[in-house]
């Protein structure tokens, strides 16, 4: 039997710590295409993620889970929507110490929304740090309906990024159960 | 844990907007160079206002207000030297000078007038001190701020920045579930109650601004005032799109698809 392979997105804006999230659970190094960082206004930090990151998780001999993170900044995005293309679910990864980047996070949100109607959550990222935002406090500033999953994160924990990665798994078994029953109504009501 | 950043990366409009909505208590400071602020919150109402600029003065507030004349003030001044706020309150109220609602409503507008020139700071730090409490010493107010945001959140100018906040007029807008705002407490003028009038999942903002005849900046002021005051969210016209997990997996069997996602789940838990 052929092995089947499903994806995860990771998304968010740049520095927002995503190539570290999938770095901290991925059973290969992380196959980044990041690059030094020449433009000044950009330089807070060494490199970027310019194509995207790559990893993987194994489950079995037949089924294999890959995380691709996108590029954070925005003159990447064209690599956003081939990245989307057949994913599981994604998440929004924000810092929580930037509020300068809110906006972009919830722009960058709509987008993949738009992508593909997929589960999603939002990891309030670096909670780790003093100047974090309360999770509470940026779903407000982000306008986060009360129904979508906000979740504080340290991307360098493995325990942490697990735990995202189950809720997120987590909803999408609730959306086949939900969308399951839904069906079954409508059926009931036809016949 | 931190509520803090710079005005120019999170607009005050937008920390009133956070305030109200969470229903906050605590004391929000900004600061610019050569100038400070301190209000003070409690249960996401303003409850107290002081600047470097203006440190308030219960009878200079009620002489503004023209509930005391300005011989009464000079009269009082006098004869209330070294009493705090509350204690001239209670003065003012028990010699029939003015109710304590009197006094509290001219408090609030005078509070309102001063705050209201935060609304132009672009830049400046801001940081929330949670739980922090009112002196002692003060009367306290409770100012809703629905009406500050609605008329700050009018006020922005920039095209920029109300592009940056509604970047496609494609998308429509719903009333939010949240429980709370009371629209008839708003003061909305008659072109944003129009355009509550089209508030509808089906309805474009592009074709709300066609049916008001607003240009594509006047709609997006509007609506963003409307976001602001918590009013509205945007969406996808025609409702939110039903999650479709299982569209995107290799296989198309739902007792399968769930087991997959089963073995995901186990699979990450054992890492
Ligand atoms: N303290 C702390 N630092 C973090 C955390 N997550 C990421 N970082 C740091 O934040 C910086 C950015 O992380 P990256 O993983 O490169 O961010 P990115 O989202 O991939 O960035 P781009 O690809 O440039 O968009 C790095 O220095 C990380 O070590 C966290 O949870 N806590
Ligand atoms: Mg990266």
């Amino acid at each position: 039997m052929q092995t089947q392979t499903v994806k995860i997105v990771v998304t968010g804006p740049f520095n927002a710590g995503k190539t570290e999230f999938i770095r901290s659970v991925s059973e290969i190094d992380v196959v980044s295409t990041e690059k030094r960082i020449s433009a000044t206004a950009e330089k807070i930090k060494e490199s970027t993620t310019v194509a995207m990151d790559f990893g993987r998780i194994t489950v079995d001999n037949d089924l294999v889970l890959f995380l691709f993170g996108t590029p954070g900044q925005k003159r990447f995005d064209f690599m956003w929507e081939i990245l989307s293309e057949g994913m599981l679910g994604f998440i929004v990864m924000v810092d929580s110490t930037r509020p300068e980047t809110f906006r972009e996070a919830r722009s960058i949100l709509e987008t993949f929304k738009a992508y593909a109607p997929t589960p999603y959550l939002v990891t309030a990222n670096k909670q780790d740090l003093y100047d974090a935002w309360d999770t509470e406090d940026m779903r407000l500033a982000l306008r986060l309906d009360p129904s979508v999953k906000i979740l504080p994160c340290e991307a360098t924990k493995k325990s942490s990024v697990k735990r995202v990665l189950l809720e997120l798994l987590y909803g999408i078994l609730k959306e086949m159960d939900d969308n399951e029953a839904r069906q079954n109504n409508q059926e009931d009501e036809i016949s | 844990m931190a509520l803090k950043g710079n005005l120019k990366d999170f607009s005050f409009i937008q920390l009133l907007n956070l305030v109200n909505l969470a229903n906050k208590s605590g004391a929000l400071y900004v600061e610019r160079p050569g100038e400070s602020a301190r209000v003070l919150f409690h249960n996401g109402k303003l409850e107290y206002f002081e600047s470097s600029n203006e440190k308030p003065e219960l009878l200079r507030s009620l002489k503004d207000q023209k509930l005391i004349t300005a011989y009464q003030h000079t009269l009082l001044k006098e004869r209330l030297e070294g009493f705090s706020d509350r204690e001239a309150g209670i003065y003012l109220v028990n010699a029939g000078y003015a109710t304590l609602d009197q006094v509290t409503t001219a408090l609030e507008e005078d509070y309102a007038k001063k705050f209201r020139a935060l609304f132009d700071w672009n830049e400046g730090l801001f940081r929330f001190e949670a739980g922090e409490l009112l002196p002692e010493n003060k009367i306290p107010v409770h100012l809703n701020l629905e009406n500050l945001i609605v008329e700050g959140a009018r006020e922005l100018q920039e095209i920029e920045e109300l592009k940056a906040e509604i970047p496609s007029l494609d998308m429509a807008i719903k009333f939010t579930d949240r429980p709370g705002t009371d629209i008839r407490n708003i003061c909305f003028s008659p072109t944003e109650w129009q355009v509550i009038s089209y508030v509808n999942p089906r309805n474009t903002i592009q074709q709300i601004a066609t049916a008001t005849k607003l240009d594509e900046i006047e709609i997006r002021r509007v609506v963003f005032t409307l976001l602001q005051a918590g009013l509205v969210e945007i969406i996808r016209p025609g409702g939110v799109p039903l999650a479709i997990p299982g569209k995107n997996l290799p296989v198309r069997n739902p007792e399968e698809n769930r087991s997959l996602v089963k073995r995901l789940i186990d699979r990450i838990r054992s890492i």
